[in-house]
């Protein structure tokens, strides 16, 4: 596939969150304000492209030769997550500015469900070692950009009147379901 | 089958715990554990009244650099700058406690109304259109200083905030945020204040309250200490210097202020006691 028509389907028609429903967790837990949600995004992007990478050379050395194919999942969340925290530790120690700026997401992200999806996804997809990183870079990007603009809604929703029952984490579900709807309209563009 | 996934899962998860066991010795940061000491001394509010950006940040700080006091936590107050101070061996300081005061007192004044304002509840999108309230110094009531408290220590009440002294440390979110800037942060034992904000003169004062401050002087010229001055259109008042003078002058500024805008704080600070009876039912209206 057409590297440009694999970003537009990634962002807007198949939305790691909005169209594939991963990684919600974050999408409602860290849209309060957008600076929070930039930080997030930022550190899906890292993680994501880092766990692909990791978990394609596992999936194509190990479980393929062997025929180990139906431990996929396990392995991949067990790799992923002595990923994460290597990586924490390799940045508090050697790029303290961006173990600043990343660290207190690292540790939400160990194995979220968008970051497996991503590293699940390229393996069924069966997309050679560039391309799953090009792939698992545009996902995580369409996961920011619906991350943050979920939180600039929520930043103007915080002084909205609203009835007391729907306040918070209830608008906000609301307001998902409303932006995936929205997404809804590039259904079927792109395949 | 179920042996050799176990077998695989079981030499995977050895494999990442030797790398990780590894990593942690090798890539182990030296941290000050006092640092985590003084974080553990501190309220833990992240109200930012100690000018850093969080509890965490002023733990670093007040550790790491020699210049930063131990008594800036004012939402610990005393106790607070002690274990502080005792942890990272500095002076431990005597802060004189604080509290923060509303300059007006726009309900008895009678201030006119520019407008009925019915848009955002927010005391800044207000202000955005000009101040609803004829005097722009006015308390615009919307309660932006409320949810600024980090300490619950200010609730809203006839078209006013109320703080109630007991809760409040000073933290001076509410200074921060108020955009007709009327909050101000005076020692607790201040002994008197002007209940007014406003930089207009008198005439233009007058016009728009019955209460506000005209800027007369007449407490400037009275006050035997010399601590009260007018600056910037606002009278300013030298706690410091007024505790020192003692009650030997019978605050005679709250006496012959012919507004009597300047007041003796006992009798305001009775006042908001009594106010206190119902404020959660009155914040829950306000909400």
């Amino acid at each position: 596939m057409d590297y440009f028509l694999m970003l537009i389907s990634a962002i807007f028609v198949n939305n790691i969150l909005l169209a594939q429903y991963l990684g919600n967790c974050p999408f409602l837990g860290c849209s309060k304000e957008k600076g929070v949600a930039f930080g997030m995004g930022a550190a899906v992007i890292f993680v994501a492209v880092m766990a692909t990478a990791f978990t394609w050379i596992m999936q194509k050395w190990v479980l393929e030769p062997y025929g180990l194919g139906y431990l996929q999942t396990l392995v991949f969340i067990l790799v992923i997550a002595a990923l994460v925290q290597f990586v924490e530790m390799f940045l508090k120690k050697m790029v303290p500015p961006l173990y600043k700026a990343l660290g207190i997401f690292l540790p939400l992200i160990t194995t979220n469900c968008a970051v497996l999806g991503i590293a699940i996804l390229v393996q069924r997809k069966e997309f050679g070692l560039g391309m799953s990183l090009y792939y698992s870079f545009v996902a995580s990007l369409g996961f920011t950009l619906a991350l943050m603009l979920m939180a600039g809604i929520r930043e103007r929703l915080v002084i909205a009147r609203l009835p007391k029952s729907l306040q918070g984490t209830s608008i906000g579900l609301v307001m998902a379901g409303l932006m995936s709807l929205t997404f809804f309209a590039f259904k079927g563009m792109i395949e | 089958m179920i042996l050799q996934s176990l077998l695989v899962m079981l030499g995977l998860g050895l494999a990442c715990s030797a790398v990780l066991a590894v990593a942690s010795k090798l890539l182990a940061v030296e941290e000050d554990p006092r640092v985590e000491a003084v974080l553990e001394a501190l309220p833990g509010a992240n109200c930012g009244g100690c000018g850093f950006a969080g509890c965490e940040s002023y733990a670093a700080a007040a550790v790491n650099d020699p210049n930063v006091p131990a008594d800036r936590c004012c939402a610990g107050g005393a106790g607070t700058a002690a274990k502080v101070a005792a942890l990272t061996g500095k002076a431990a300081g005597s802060a004189e406690p604080m509290v923060a005061f509303r300059r007006c007192a726009k309900t008895e004044g009678n201030v006119k109304k520019l407008y009925d304002y019915q848009g955002v509840p927010s005391c800044a999108a207000a202000k955005q259109l000009g101040s609803p309230d004829a005097c722009g110094y006015s308390c615009i009531g919307l309660g932006d200083c409320m949810r600024a408290c980090p300490f619950d220590a200010m609730y809203m009440a006839h078209g006013m905030v109320h703080v109630i002294r007991e809760k409040c440390t000073a933290c001076g979110n509410c200074v921060r945020t108020c955009p007709n800037h009327i909050m101000e942060i005076v020692p607790q034992a201040a002994r008197v204040m002007v209940l007014c904000s406003s930089q207009d003169k008198g005439k233009a004062v007058t016009d728009v309250c019955d209460a506000g401050c005209i800027s007369c002087m007449k407490c400037v010229k009275e006050c035997p200490a010399k601590c009260i001055k007018l600056e910037g259109g606002v009278i300013r008042i030298d706690h410091a210097a007024c505790i020192a003078y003692g009650p030997e002058c019978q605050e005679v500024c709250a006496e012959k202020c012919p507004r009597s805008i300047l007041r003796r704080l006992g009798a305001t600070a009775e006042a908001h006691a009594h106010a206190h009876v119902e404020p959660q039912a009155e914040k829950e209206a306000v909400a």
